[in-house]
């Protein structure tokens, strides 16, 4: 029996079968399937650009009262230079609200007074600070609608997987419904009827987002419970006579989340995409709140002389860009190696 | 594959329920008063007013029963006038677009049909191609250049690509403009030179036998084209280029090469149309999209379609009208979807007997 678990160095056959292998304490800890997702994560280099892009973006987000030091009491509110309708260009120099100079600044600009470092959209707003700030708002969008929708669409998944029969097919037709529905018009809905309720801020588009958003999680988490569901050690439970509850929160969704968690955490990127979307569109949070939709809808204003005040494009837009592109880099690593097809060819 | 149609068909009710209960449930959100435009042009002013209408179109109602009569209509015994019944197109009166919203869906849809359908065929065709090539030549530089493409293509944003496209192409090259059409083609149309048949410019243009205002309502669509085709193309390539080489791992791919047949012959042959299976469904799925109204890009691009429509009036907080378009997206998704996955039934004998 020994044999079998340890091989010796005289058993060249089974040797060659299992190859001895160490067993680092993260294999541990995540188990060789989760492992393996893992370590096919940070494989490729696509997806290891991705993983320094969502850095530059977390290092932004925690250091932005340096890189971009807050005027007034609210961060969010990007700092306007006076009231003017007309977008100033790059490098304008700041005259009203000017904030305090940070410390990298004369290092990279070589100037001693603060300017306008990417222009200013209509009404003055500085769109250095709308990005800076705006991801932290990203982030904090993502995050908690992520967070939400996955907690829901765990909970209805597993639910369906469990006890199957009517319950999941009545389930699963609520979640046939949720996708028959067009997203961006039940967004928009949400949104002008609980603006004038709660007025404008990141709630209405918040809100529209989970209640739309947490069906995708809860087929994947399903078809995994399935698979689970199967194995013997629930059986076991089963026979021990442990209580539904107990079994499917103790036994099955630990060994079965994993990949929805997965996917979870990468569907930061489509969330906050969705949501300069909305924002563009006029729906999101109040004028002047630093978000990158927000600053993006200023340009509706301005299409026919977009040729002089491109950066009120340019900018934004890159920046929304390369954050999505960063978590969608990681996804389609990570869509590789989930793909059941691909399973042991890493 | 009786069998397959009449289970797709018994489903079609019970999405149709689901949906309009859901959007109805936003209604609930809304004060009774608020409610009325579903039924009535002005908005109720003095308070004697709002109880008789409250009252009339039984705004104060249990939730069933107003759903029902916003369903199938309400007939008043005394005079014989039904109200409301969307089941009849009687969506309520749109406040931001002064006239009722159904015929706001009939200004507008054809619009966003004309965009739809000139957007389809570079959407599909370059999107398979590109998507083929990359499987066949897996790993070399079509295939890389591809997978670029596409991750670049489903990281923009679809207004911040539009916008960018806007800068470059009508800003600083004045090429394409935005909107629907120039100012001489709308008072051709309005002084009834150019006679509408179908309402769709682009086919009516061609039927007057008009090329200068065909080539008018192309320039400025081509933009929207251009952005909804390329959002497009990224899920396109990728999900071809992934079910192509499924495909050329099959055996009969294999015997098909074994047996000498050129390598032309086995991709166009054989695995290609094995690998559209997949893709049907896709494409279907993404010209249901298109109907739907894009409303992000006929926004960026202020091109009069359903979707635009639908944004402004959110924005304007008018609930009515965008529940109404709501609705009608609905209606368009749900049978679409039923034709393309009976199409898909068809063509795939293995969906049948799922």
């Amino acid at each position: 029996m020994t044999t079998l678990t340890t091989p010796s160095a005289d058993n060249s056959l089974l040797k060659e079968v299992l190859p001895d292998r160490k067993i680092g304490r993260v294999e541990r800890i995540l188990g060789p399937e989760n492992y393996r997702i893992v370590k096919g994560l940070l494989k490729t280099p696509a997806s290891i650009l991705g993983f320094i892009l969502i850095g530059i973006f977390v290092l932004i987000a925690i250091f932005a009262p340096l890189i971009a030091p807050p005027v007034g009491n609210d961060p969010y509110k990007i700092p306007r230079d006076g009231f003017g309708g007309e977008p100033k260009p790059m490098g304008t120099e700041w005259k009203k609200n000017v904030p305090d100079i940070p410390f990298w600044y004369k290092a990279v600009t070589g100037k001693d007074e603060w300017v306008h470092l990417l222009g200013t959209a209509q009404g003055q707003y500085d769109i250095f600070y709308g990005i800076i700030w705006g991801t932290r708002t990203a982030f904090k969008t993502g995050f908690i609608v992520v967070v939400a929708t996955f907690l829901i669409g765990v909970i209805i998944g597993s639910i369906s997987a469990y006890y199957g029969g009517i319950v999941d097919n009545i389930l699963m037709r609520i979640v046939d419904i949720f996708m028959t529905i067009p997203f961006i018009m039940m967004a928009l809905i949400m949104a002008a009827v609980l603006t004038p309720m709660i007025g404008r801020s990141l709630i209405p588009a918040t809100l529209a987002l989970i209640t739309f958003g947490w069906m995708g999680y809860s087929r994947v988490i399903r078809a995994d419970i399935l698979s689970v569901k199967q194995r013997d050690f629930v059986l076991a439970a089963r026979v021990a006579g442990v209580k539904d509850g107990r079994i499917l929160f103790k036994h099955i969704i630990p060994n079965a989340i994993f990949p929805t968690l997965v996917l979870a955490s990468l569907g930061i990127g489509d969330v906050v995409l969705s949501f300069a979307a909305l924002s563009f569109l006029g729906i999101g949070t109040e004028i002047g709140y630093a978000d990158w939709g927000q600053v993006l809808s200023f340009a509706r204003n301005w299409i026919t002389s977009l040729g002089d005040y491109w950066y009120i494009v340019v900018w934004p837009g890159l920046t929304l860009m390369f954050f999505v592109m960063g978590w969608n880099l990681v996804g389609d690593a990570m869509r590789d190696v989930l793909d059941p097809r691909m399973r042991g060819k890493s | 594959m009786t069998n397959y149609i009449i289970r797709r068909l018994l489903l079609v009710p019970v999405l149709l329920f689901g949906v309009t209960v859901i959007i109805f449930a936003m209604l609930q959100f809304l004060e009774p008063v608020e409610r009325s435009a579903l039924y009535v042009k002005d908005f109720p002013k003095n308070e004697k007013q709002i109880e008789g209408i409250i009252k009339k179109y039984g705004l104060d109602q249990p939730i069933y029963e107003q759903y029902y009569r916003w369903l199938v209509g309400h007939v008043d015994p005394a005079t014989g006038i039904r109200t409301g019944g969307i089941i009849y197109g009687d969506f309520g009166y749109s406040r931001t677009g002064s006239q009722p919203v159904i015929d706001m869906i009939k200004n507008r849809f054809p619009n966003t049909l004309d965009l739809a359908l000139w957007t389809v065929f570079p959407m599909l065709s370059v999107g398979i191609w590109l998507g083929v090539k990359a499987a066949v030549h897996q790993n070399g530089f079509v295939d890389q250049a591809a997978r670029i493409f596409s991750i670049v293509g489903t990281s923009f944003p679809t207004f911040v690509f539009g916008l960018l496209v806007l800068i470059l192409f009508y800003a600083k090259l004045g090429w394409f403009p935005p909107g629907k059409m120039s100012d001489w083609v709308s008072q051709l149309i309005f002084s009834g030179q150019l006679k509408q048949y179908t309402h769709l410019l682009t086919i009516d243009a061609l039927l007057n036998g008009r090329f200068d205002v065909f080539w008018d309502a192309l320039k400025h669509m081509i933009l929207p084209i251009l952005t909804l085709s390329y959002i497009n193309w990224a899920t396109f390539v990728r999900v071809t280029r992934s079910s192509m080489l499924e495909t050329l791992r099959m055996e009969y791919v294999v015997t098909a090469r074994a047996k000498g047949l050129s390598e032309k012959t086995v991709i166009n042959k054989h695995a290609r149309p094995n690998a559209m299976l997949t893709i049907v469904t896709l494409a279907g799925m993404q010209v249901v999209g298109l109907l739907g109204g894009v409303v992000i890009t006929e926004t960026v691009f202020n091109y009069p379609g359903i979707g635009q429509a639908a944004a402004n009036a959110a924005q304007q907080l008018d609930v009515v009208t965008v529940l109404g378009f709501a609705v009608f997206n609905g209606f368009i998704l749900i049978v679409a979807n039923l034709i393309v996955d009976i199409l898909y039934g068809v063509i795939d004998p293995r969906v049948r007997l799922d």
